[in-house]
């Protein structure tokens, strides 16, 4: 197997989460795509891991699915605030601090 | 223009590549590859939200079989029970909470959504391009599987300061999430 077959991928993966995040306006969408963006790079990481044969690239492809739990934790509280306070989650709708 | 790519990636089709051509694990890369290309490009098109999160387990899913092809299993057997186990649940149940917000985004400008495609096709052609020029023909080592032992020496070996760090952070993100989605 090559290298490039799996950098490939993810990068076409990455620019799908890139489009998804710049399109999308329900904000539960947006952070999917969020996930979608960090997995691209998890798959860049442990290819790289398996590519020099070193550990490391593991090891921080674990650190990146904790740190996208936390991160979704706390993104969706927020939408579910949002929701709360406005009762939709249309992302474009917050221009509380446009100048 | 995606599968195009992803097609000339394929080494196998290839008989100047001289070293020896995995087929099987290159079959099975394709068929992942394309599913999980289809189940992205589904899931930030349609407009159930539901369905969205459906394809993302797909995604994630596919990412994992990419890990064991890899010879990563501890990655891959995280990335299942992690992911589609505890963060996809989250996200229903935020579904679930703002009761899904059916169809925000029929209404959306169309020069919106064609910024937002040029975006991504230009860094997916940066990318592809850098790549493409650095590792034109680089193989990946066959070597044995990585095992779980191994990847325990290093997190509690060389990296234990970073996973401690990630371990306050997730205790932050746990007491910042209660906080923020308190009602009072």
């Amino acid at each position: 197997m090559l290298l490039n077959q799996f950098l490939l991928l993810s990068a076409v993966l990455f620019g799908i989460g890139v489009y998804g995040v710049l399109a999308r306006r329900n904000g539960v969408l947006v952070l999917m795509s969020i996930e979608l963006i960090l997995n691209a790079v998890n798959i860049n990481l442990v290819s790289f891991a398996a590519f020099r044969e070193a550990v490391p690239g593991e090891v921080f492809a674990l650190f990146v699915v904790a740190v996208a739990a936390a991160e979704v934790g706390v993104g969706l509280a927020m939408v579910l605030l949002l929701y709360r306070n406005r009762r939709n989650i249309d992302l474009t709708e917050i221009d509380l601090m446009r100048g | 223009m995606s599968v195009v790519v992803l097609c000339a990636a394929l080494p196998g089709l290839d008989p100047l590549t001289g070293s020896e051509v995995l087929v099987a694990q290159n079959v099975a890369f394709a068929v992942i590859g394309l599913t999980m290309v289809a189940a992205a490009l589904r899931m930030v098109t349609t407009t159930n939200v539901v369905h969205a999160a459906l394809y993302l387990v797909i995604v994630l899913a596919g990412a994992a079989g990419l890990f064991i092809l890899l010879g990563a299993e501890f990655v891959a057997v995280t990335q299942v029970l992690v992911y589609i186990g505890a963060i996809v649940v989250l996200f229903l149940f935020g579904i679930m909470l703002t009761r899904g917000s059916y169809g925000t985004d029929e209404d959306v400008g169309r020069e919106r959504h064609l910024m937002a495609a040029l975006v991504g096709v230009l860094v997916l052609g940066v990318t592809a391009g850098s790549l493409v020029d650095t590792f034109r023909d680089a193989e990946l080592a066959r070597s044995a599987p990585s095992t779980a032992a191994q990847i325990g020496d290093s997190i509690f070996g060389q990296y234990i300061v970073p996973f401690e760090a990630i371990s306050v952070l997730l205790l932050a993100a746990l007491i910042g999430a209660v906080v923020v989605a308190r009602s009072d």
